[in-house]
């Protein structure tokens, strides 16, 4: 197809060929796996710390269900939803975030190196930046969120006793695995932003976990404009509101077409076209501390 | 007068050091707002299916979601303030140095957390409020003197707050990784003061207990004394305040004595 020498001869570093492409996708990700594993072992070698750690994380994220459970000690439902029905937003919604924050959650670091310089550094390895800074400190107490939401969603599945058709079953997994990948754009694009305002990460905190949060609650909770700006704005409501809405049998409060349900790994991918053009001019827009 | 002066000093730079950050702090103004909205609409959700919950109603639990995100910073209610440089301070042997200087180390840390707390309650407390004013029916008093008893109200969460941390943060003269200390410190501090819920929904012996706990003192009782529930027409909640202020203060002072004359600093 597009892959020609004269491409290749051309300008070898700005269009690569689908081939080269994928090389270097495939090349980041084992770089990333190098990392990563480095990281866990050296949290190993301090096995109390960790295992304090992973508690503390399990106890933090808990503390918001906890927060659910005390709500519904004094109500029965809430915007119309029962508490098994919240949890199974709470599970998904917590599990999804845990994966991209496992995985991706160290982007909010960045501001931290462009100011102390440190991102000089990333970009002499011959090893694609975004990796390295993904895998940098890589957090293996981070499963404590991730294990916390599995609880919780198992919970809820034992609770809500729906008839599961495999329609259904493929729906709740690509629901946490395009979830999570909608968090993790939503984690390099704040980023990359902070190439442009070093200080300024705290802004991502209100889309990621602030997202996370919201997507703890139906949305019937909330006022329509905060609903409309989660599903088309930052398209949040895919991560669980809309196809968790069809798997728990409720009407969607927007009254969208009913494929919207399953359009959340299109729009993951699409989300992560757009995160990786933004980051590309992030990247690009990068200009060492002191100049 | 000296030691006032001294004081007076450290604080007015530790206002200043977190005055520098213009845009972090649009940022963190941005995302207060942002999950004051989402809380906001959760309460109105609670409140609607019980009027009266907790002895507000739906517009005085508005009123302490916004006061709650206003307080955020300024007591350092989920971390932040002085505690981490603290404690990287004694891990690293660097308090050594703070030890011999002719300050006394809790004031010192006191007065720049303070100064702190200044900052953070003019720029990242009042914005929040003004933006959950505009957009909810808040109930906000309109007599001066319950604002003046409600600034009194956050000056005393902020000092049972330092006290709080300071007593975390002397653990790690003891324990080489006081991360996991940390982590519990800003856990305990999330759910005891009101943060997540108020602490009047919390059901049965359990909503009793927490209610006497020192972390009511950091958002619980400051919120009441602005909505006017609590007693004494405020006073019940600024004694409480006081009273767990001097205990925990006197509790830092004790175990720091008993921190820098029994501990080694780490490498020495």
């Amino acid at each position: 197809m597009a892959e020609t020498g004269a491409v290749e001869r051309g300008a070898p570093g700005r269009r690569l060929s689908a081939r080269r492409a994928l090389g270097r996708v495939a090349w980041g990700l084992r770089a990333y796996g190098f990392i990563a594993a480095m990281w866990v072992r050296s949290t190993m070698a301090y096995r109390a710390s960790f295992a304090m750690m992973l508690v503390a994380n399990f106890a933090t994220t808990f503390l918001d269900f906890a927060a659910i459970m005390i709500m519904f000690s004094q109500v029965d439902a809430l915007g119309g939803f029962a508490l098994p029905e919240v949890a199974f937003l709470y599970g998904t919604s917590c599990v999804a975030f845990g994966l991209s924050d496992l995985l991706l959650g160290e982007a909010e670091r960045i501001g931290r190196r462009v100011r102390d310089g440190t991102m000089d550094i990333l970009l002499m390895r011959p090893v694609p930046v975004l990796s390295q800074i993904a895998a940098d400190r890589f957090a293996l107490r981070r499963l404590g969120r991730i294990i916390q939401g599995s609880l919780v969603l198992g919970w809820s599945l034992t609770r809500l006793q729906l008839d599961w058709t495999a329609g259904e079953v493929l729906l709740t997994v690509s629901m946490v695995l395009s979830g999570g990948l909608i968090f993790g754009c939503l984690f390099v694009l704040g980023g990359a932003f902070q190439f442009w305002a070093q200080d300024a990460s705290e802004v991502q905190n209100a889309f990621t976990y602030g997202g996370t949060t919201l997507l703890q609650y139906p949305p019937t909770v909330f006022g329509k404009e905060l609903v409309r700006g989660a599903t088309f704005v930052v398209p949040l409501a895919f991560v669980n509101w809309l196809p968790a809405l069809r798997v728990l049998g409720h009407d969607d409060p927007l009254g969208l077409p009913g494929w919207v349900d399953f359009a959340a790994p299109a729009v993951a991918l699409l989300c992560c076209a757009g995160t990786a053009l933004v980051w590309r001019a992030g990247l690009r827009s990068y200009r060492s501390t002191g100049s | 007068m000296h030691l006032l002066r001294l004081n007076l000093a450290v604080a007015a730079s530790g206002f200043r050091r977190y005055a520098t950050y213009r845009v972090a702090t649009v940022a963190g103004v941005f995302t207060n707002t942002v999950f004051g909205f989402i809380l906001a609409y959760t309460f109105i959700a609670l409140w609607y299916e019980r009027p009266q919950l907790g002895g507000y109603d739906q517009s005085q639990a508005l009123t302490f979601v916004w006061i709650g995100q206003a307080m955020l910073a300024t007591a350092a209610l989920m971390g932040g303030g002085f505690q981490d440089e603290f404690h990287e301070r004694v891990r690293n042997g660097d308090v050594a140095i703070d030890l011999y200087r002719p300050v006394d180390l809790q004031l010192w840390w006191f007065a720049s957390d303070l100064g702190r707390a200044a900052f953070q309650l003019l720029g990242r407390g009042l914005v929040p409020m003004a933006v959950g004013a505009f957009a909810f029916e808040l109930t906000l008093p309109s007599s001066p003197t319950v604002w003046l008893l409600f600034l009194c109200a956050v000056f005393l969460a902020v000092v049972v707050s330092f006290a709080l941390r300071y007593l975390f943060a002397l653990c790690g003269f003891w324990l080489l990784d006081a991360a996991g200390l940390g982590a519990l410190s800003t856990l305990m501090s999330v759910f005891f003061s009101g943060m997540l819920l108020p602490l009047t929904v919390f059901p049965g012996a359990f909503g009793e207990v927490v209610l006497w706990l020192p972390w009511a003192a950091t958002l619980q009782v400051p919120a009441d004394v602005l909505l006017g529930e609590s007693g004494g027409g405020g006073l019940a909640g600024l004694g409480f305040q006081l009273a767990w202020a001097v205990v925990l203060l006197v509790a830092g002072r004790l175990l720091q004595a008993a921190a820098t004359s029994k501990v080694v600093v780490q490498g020495g």
